[in-house]
């Protein structure tokens, strides 16, 4: 065994072999030592009020970082107080929180507090001070009469600079980033909206009316169903982002055959 | 061939007439250039370096190794043309594969590695097959013969004469006319350089925005007023004065067209809503009206519109160049290109709770220019 590694050494794809048999084995370490996700909640259901469970939660799982209150922590977590029952629904339902990791940006992954512990979470921190509360269903889901070229003029204007004309999300500062948006509920996009997730502003119904929200859903709707004909949509990015990738990716393997074609044989 | 090794003793299995002999190199040059050489100092020419053999010359399981290296590049071609045939009439047009549409990347993979192994195939074939060795052909001389040189001077003399160019003035007057002429159209159409846009550059539509007479800011998509109490903090709004449209203000734009939209990439504006107190300066006293700011919507660098707004550091980014502005701190540039802050606007209300521009930019928005005051 030894001799049979000793001659192929100095193999070509030896370091490339060695280099993955490494990363295998720090991902593997890695999730071993890594905090994990199974934790159990306490889903008591003595508790005789949703906020009394959603404090019992919130004190388990969120405390450590928004302390005790809700008050926050400066440079780690922000106040939960006037954040309201949506902003919670929004984090929560989308895996955001909890942070498994202080990051430049909470990132979306599998939710850890089921509907009913999202429900009393919310309750909880609605019970802090006053803030959006969870839309209704008539209006994150009543969208079917709205005006879609309005909706395209709004997400045009107000969404597509950080979240891409097509809603293929975008790069902002410091690694935070405007996440693609297809596939996401109308409920989630409602509730981003009127609470200002993450470095996304604030659209409050007084500046952008609950009607212009609906168009706005009905558009992002419309580009998630229109089919993407072709091969490669690359995010439907548009020509100049093709254009680009297809110098950069095009450039290079021509590049690259120019040297093969150069290099003398030997 | 001295770089053979002795010890293998295969010779070279084919000598073309003109191979260099290395011991010779440079003795087809010139006999000047050794005086070339002596007289200035140039570098001496060190004529071709020794030829080394390939292992495929030397060797023939190398040989053959390389001839099978091409065959099957040239059949892995031929197996993709037919993968492309089969891939155009088996894989359905609306099939997907990891998100892409199946049958336009099945022929474009097959047609793309059919073409690329030809290619390849006859490189290899080239690099490791055929003859390298390197041949020297000298240059024939490029003077003509003296019989030649005379015959064409001889038949321009002759169709000089022919032509009548000398005889005849007018004609060869007239032809000298239309030529120095032809240059004309190049001059003039360097009027199209101008005009001198003059104050266009420095004109928005925020300039009817004159004491007495504030304007009021409407969001640009739908037209209406903005109230203050309809903007929460984390607010922000894309906007335009009311007299762009839909107000008795409105100053008589045309609907469509380039006076438009001129009108509204110099106009747009941003008003963002923060806590009073996260504000640490602003470009004049007292310019926002209770935490709400309003900022040129162009980008000072080459006049993006921007409102990629990170409601929580006050950042502004401006997607084409990454200059980033500081709205808490008088829209200051705290990253890339940009030169100087987006101008603001200093807001109030009015007589019935609609936020107002108190007065016109103080200086010009968009890109700098040299004349900008």
């Amino acid at each position: 065994m030894m001799n049979f590694l000793a001659v192929r050494r100095r193999h070509p794809l030896a370091g490339f072999l060695v280099l993955a048999l490494t990363l295998v084995v720090l991902g593997l370490a890695y999730a071993s030592l890594a905090p994990s996700d199974d934790a159990t909640a306490a889903t008591s259901t003595d508790q005789s009020t949703a906020v009394e469970e959603g404090r019992e939660l919130f004190l388990v799982g969120c405390a450590s970082c928004h302390g005790l209150n809700g008050q926050g922590t400066d440079g780690v977590a922000p106040t939960l107080v006037g954040v309201g029952a949506a902003a919670v629904d929004f984090q929560v339902s989308t895996g955001r929180m909890p942070l498994a990791y202080q990051q430049a940006q909470a990132q979306r992954k599998p939710r850890f507090y089921d509907v009913e512990q999202t429900a009393a979470l919310a309750a909880y921190v609605a019970s802090l001070g006053p803030g959006p509360a969870i839309p209704a269903e008539e209006d994150y889901l009543g969208y079917s009469e709205a005006d879609l070229l309005r909706g395209n003029k709004l997400f045009q204007a107000n969404c597509a600079s950080c979240h891409n004309f097509a809603g293929s999300g975008g790069g902002l500062t410091d690694g935070k980033f405007a996440p693609p948006l297809a596939g996401v509920d109308e409920q989630i996009i409602w509730e981003a909206m009127i609470t200002g997730p993450q470095s996304m502003p604030v659209f409050g119904d007084g500046s952008l009316p609950p009607e212009d929200k609906q168009a706005i859903i009905k558009f992002i709707k419309t580009l998630e169903e229109t089919p993407n004909a072709g091969g490669a949509g690359i995010g439907r990015l548009g020509p100049v982002t093709e254009g680009l990738y297809g110098w950069i990716l095009g450039m290079g393997a021509l590049l690259a055959a120019a040297v093969w074609i150069g290099v003398k044989a030997r | 061939m001295t770089d053979l090794p002795e010890s293998g003793g295969a010779p070279p299995r084919r000598d073309l007439a003109h191979r260099i002999d290395p011991a010779q190199a440079g003795s087809h040059l010139p006999d000047s250039s050794a005086a070339l050489v002596e007289s200035y100092g140039a570098v001496p020419d060190p004529g071709l370096a020794p030829h080394e053999h390939r292992r495929a010359d030397v060797d023939p399981a190398a040989e053959r190794r390389a001839e099978r290296q091409v065959t099957a590049m040239f059949g892995l071609s031929a197996l993709a043309t037919v993968g492309f045939v089969v891939a155009f009439f088996a894989v359905p047009d609306d099939a997907a594969v990891l998100g892409i549409g199946a049958q336009n990347a099945a022929l474009g993979v097959t047609l793309g590695v059919a073409l690329f192994l030809i290619g390849a195939g006859a490189i290899q074939w080239a690099k490791k097959l055929m003859p390298d060795v390197e041949i020297v052909e000298d240059r024939k001389p490029m003077r003509s013969t003296d019989e030649a040189r005379a015959e064409l001077v001889a038949t321009f003399q002759e169709g000089s004469e022919d032509s009548g160019f000398g005889r005849r003035t007018l004609i060869r007057g007239s032809l000298l006319g239309a030529l120095g002429l032809i240059g004309l159209p190049a001059v003039v159409l360097l009027r199209d350089l101008g005009p001198d846009p003059g104050s266009a550059l420095s004109t928005t539509l925020w300039d009817d925005a004159a004491e007495g007479m504030p304007l009021r800011i409407v969001n640009d998509v739908t037209f209406t007023p903005l109230r203050p109490e309809d903007l929460e903090v984390g607010t922000l709004v894309n906007a335009i004065p009311e007299n762009f449209e839909g107000s008795e203000r409105y100053d008589g734009l045309p609907h469509e067209g380039p006076a438009r939209i001129n009108a509204r990439s110099h106009s747009a504006v941003i008003v963002v809503r923060m806590s009073p107190e996260e504000i640490r300066s602003q470009q004049g006293e007292n310019w926002d009206h209770e935490g709400i700011l309003c900022f040129s919507k162009i980008c000072t660098h080459v006049g993006c519109p921007i409102n990629l707004y990170e409601h929580r550091t006050h950042h502004l980014l401006c997607p084409c160049h990454q200059s980033t502005y500081d709205l808490s701190d008088a829209a200051n540039v705290i990253f890339g290109p940009a030169a100087r802050h987006l101008p603001q606007l200093p807001l109030g209300i009015d007589d019935e709770g609609y936020l107002i521009a108190r007065q016109p930019f103080a200086e010009a928005v968009g890109p700098s220019f040299w004349e900008r005051g």
